[in-house]
């Protein structure tokens, strides 16, 4: 697929702008073109948090999309606000740790991913948000896993360095 | 034959615009002779407000930019940044520095900028034609104030030394006049401090110099100077509040 | 040439303005360009510059022109209700023609409103803002690299007209990450280079020449009106060489469209979905929005039948499109305000109703 159009979602802290970025910054290193678009507003820590990120091979013009390739849902609010803007055809990644409900679309594909309970048993409850890049990239071929893995080489450097071999670890956790 | 006088290389050899009696002149003089005396007429930059002293930049002979109503201290610490090492003054009246520019003269203090205020309180707008200031009297008489300043419409009038002097980034405050020659001898002196507080980066330094407004007042000039005694003064204290040790 | 980074807008534009030779910057906290003090902060004292956080936009615009004053390159930046408390400085600048690089990064008004984008500042940053009779050039970007490139030139504008310039952005733009390609590093104008360049900055005479006065006081209406009528030659030299834009498929085009910054982007996907339903449109993109790209409308196709004026605003750019136009066209508009931010597809609908009437 030429481009890609992502939107992922969850409340602050579950690090969603940060995933987003992410694979922003990946798709910049294949070569591609790209935006990320967050949503922004008084909420800090707790508030919800989305972002939009568009990959592709020709230059893009609307940051703003009319509907989304792939919609990641980190919490439940997310999924009740994003389903509907996922393309017939498209992905709906969910995390199933938090979300208990299905989505009520059957033109899409469902990945339920239970991100918080994998990032648990790899000791870190904080990589939930890579277990989750883990398998939107595995599934959507958005961006590749190496670039990924070369992001977070550039990310965590000095006294970070050695959460590198985690997060390498989470992205590949989720279908363990 | 001794010379003993000669007019300031720090004043243009032009005549003021400034009203019969209005002590601005006298202001003026003390400001540039003590730059004049401390050889810094070529390094200074000096930032003129809105009101009579507007115009101070055709008589001062130094570098200078006008500012907005009450900007003065906002400009001032913009060249000072941009400056480091020249020196840099405003010169308000209390229209300007006690009413409009309230905020901006007590941040800079706040910051305590490097820079030095002379401040010109005459208790009356001038330029504008003698409405109340911040600083009117009680019972004084303004264009705004026809049967006197009163408490219950208008508050007491504003002390912007004692003011600024709680704010440790004002480093130096005093309160001179310019009502009789022994009194503008000490105003010169505590301008000379006010610049030796900047030049040795010590912080904010301000000169509050009760001045004289003979016609919006509406008293002769003689007559202004006893007012300005009688009245002033016992409101608003002559005095140093704050110097600081490296210039005592 | 750098490579290209991944960067978000407002960080884009601090590094714009520093590359450009800026290293002084005042500013005051408001969303949603809060990234650009922060990046401030951080990083003009590396470069021998100096960062104020200012009492309010006031006291900003304020030091800004105080430290313009003295010759050297100086940025600043606010959103809306900011730059509306900045005019009384922005009027001042102008008159008393000290250069200025001036970024908002707008959201939706009028009042405090919100803090989503907008362009609803477009009638603000166009018609003057502040008093009296003056003109600010005013430039919209519509991508992050674009706006890179425009702030880093906007300085050698600023300078040759003696003038402020703005640069009109929105909070989209400021929050967005793009790749950008970085500028090459300016360094800052020494005094000696001020001195030359700049004979009317406040350096001090240092008993080398007459005192400087720098000043928008003029007594004399006489005076004043000279003072303005020069200025004026000025504003038409801006008028004949300030003139920045695009126009993209206006050759046999059933639609033009007129967008800028943000809205552009979304008028471009919208006009490829209109083309894949068969409706031929194109669109003049106004970079320079004072000066308005008048002579973009002398090229649209005798085939036209609506110019439609795509805002994030109420019909504020569609006047100066309808002067443009001349009457030859008529001329529709499809807008959202207050932060509000249309989909291509929304515009795609509402430009075939606009067809169906016209």
């Amino acid at each position: 697929m030429a481009t890609h159009k992502l939107i992922i979602a969850g409340f602050g802290g579950q690090g969603v702008l940060l995933t987003g970025q992410i694979i922003a910054y990946a798709g910049m290193m294949e070569g591609k073109e790209v935006t990320w678009m967050p949503s922004y507003g008084p909420e800090m820590r707790g508030g919800t948090a989305n972002c939009t990120v568009i990959v592709s091979d020709k230059k893009i013009s609307s940051p703003v999309i009319n509907e989304a390739t792939t919609v990641v849902a980190m919490n439940l609010p997310s999924l009740v606000k994003f389903e509907s803007m996922v393309e017939p055809g498209g992905k709906i990644f969910i995390n199933s740790s938090l979300i208990g409900e299905k989505p009520k679309r059957d033109d899409v594909e469902v990945y339920s991913i239970k991100a918080n309970e994998i990032a648990a048993d790899l000791n870190n409850a904080k990589v939930a948000n890579m277990v989750m890049l883990g398998a939107v990239v595995d599934k959507t071929g958005i961006v590749k896993r190496e670039s990924v893995e070369r992001v977070l080489e550039k990310l965590f450097t000095g006294n970070k360095a050695d959460l590198i071999a985690l997060n390498k670890q989470a992205l590949r956790a989720w279908n363990k | 034959m001794d010379t003993v006088f000669e007019y300031t290389r720090g004043m243009l050899p032009v005549n003021t615009t400034y009203c019969p009696g209005c002590t601005h002149g006298i202001a003026h003089r003390l400001v540039m002779e003590v730059l004049d005396e401390e050889n810094l007429l070529g390094e200074t930059i000096g930032v003129a407000p809105i009101g009579c002293s507007i115009l101070s930049h055709n008589y001062m002979n130094v570098d200078m930019c006008e500012s907005a109503h009450g900007r003065a201290p906002a400009v001032a610490t913009g060249i000072r940044r941009a400056m480091p090492d020249k020196t840099v003054f405003t010169y308000q009246g209390d229209g300007d520095l006690a009413s409009i520019g309230a905020g901006e003269i007590v941040h800079a203090a706040h910051r305590g900028e490097n820079f030095t205020t002379i401040f010109i309180n005459n208790a009356i707008y001038g330029m504008t034609g003698g409405q109340m200031a911040p600083t009117t009297l009680i019972g004084q008489k303004a264009t705004t104030a026809v049967e006197g300043r009163k408490k219950e419409v208008s508050g007491m009038p504003l002390r912007i030394s004692e003011m600024l002097a709680t704010i440790d980034g004002a480093v130096f405050v005093e309160r001179v006049a310019l009502n009789s020659p022994a009194n503008v001898r000490k105003a010169k002196r505590a301008i000379k401090k006010a610049f030796l507080v900047q030049q040795k980066r010590l912080g904010f330094s301000i000169v509050e110099i009760l001045s004289t407004c003979p016609t919006n007042w509406g008293l002769t000039p003689v007559d202004a100077l006893e007012w300005l005694k009688d009245n002033m003064i016992p409101y608003y204290p002559l005095g140093n509040f704050k110097c600081p040790e490296e210039v005592k | 040439m750098s490579e290209k980074v991944l960067m978000k807008g407002n960080e884009a534009f601090a590094e714009a303005a520093i590359r450009g030779g800026c290293r002084l910057y005042f500013g005051y906290p408001i969303t949603p360009q809060n990234e650009i003090p922060e990046y401030m902060s951080r990083k003009l004292h590396t470069v021998g510059g100096a960062f104020v956080q200012a009492e309010s936009e006031l006291a900003a615009i304020n030091m800004a022109y105080g430290a313009a004053t003295t010759g050297k390159h100086v940025f600043i930046s606010s959103s809306s209700p900011g730059i509306a408390l900045m005019q009384e400085g922005l009027s001042f600048l102008a008159s008393a023609q000290i250069p200025l690089v001036i970024l908002n990064v707008s959201r939706g008004g009028p009042g405090v409103g919100g803090i989503q984008p907008g362009q609803a500042d477009y009638r603000q940053a166009t018609k003057g803002g502040g008093n009296g009779d003056y003109h600010i050039p005013v430039m919209a970007p519509a991508t992050v690299q674009e706006a890179v490139d425009i702030i880093y030139n906007a300085v050698p504008i600023a300078d040759e007209y003696r003038n402020p310039v703005m640069i009109l952005a929105d909070g989209m733009l400021g929050q967005m990450m793009e790749p950008v390609i970085l500028p090459e590093l300016k360094e800052a104008l020494t005094i000696e280079e001020i001195r030359r360049a700049k004979p009317w900055a406040l350096t001090g005479h240092g008993d080398k020449r007459e005192r400087n006065v720098v000043k928008s006081l003029l007594l004399k209406p006489d005076e004043l009106e000279e003072h303005n009528i020069n200025n004026e030659k000025k504003y038409q030299r801006m008028r004949e060489e300030l003139v920045r834009y695009e126009a993209d498929k206006l050759e046999g085009a059933e639609v033009v469209f007129v967008a800028f910054g943000t809205m552009s982007r979304i008028v471009d996907e919208a006009i490829e979905e209109l083309n894949q339903a068969g409706i031929r449109a194109g669109m003049i993109r106004p970079i320079s929005l004072w000066p308005f790209p008048n002579e973009a409308f002398d090229k649209i196709d005798k085939s036209t039948k609506v110019v439609i004026s795509a805002e994030l605003s109420l019909g504020q750019m569609m006047e100066d499109v309808k002067v443009a136009v001349e009457g030859r066209y008529p001329v529709e508009l499809i807008y959202r305000t207050g932060g509000m931010v249309p989909t291509p597809s929304e515009i795609v609908e509402k430009t075939k109703k606009i067809l169906e009437v016209v």
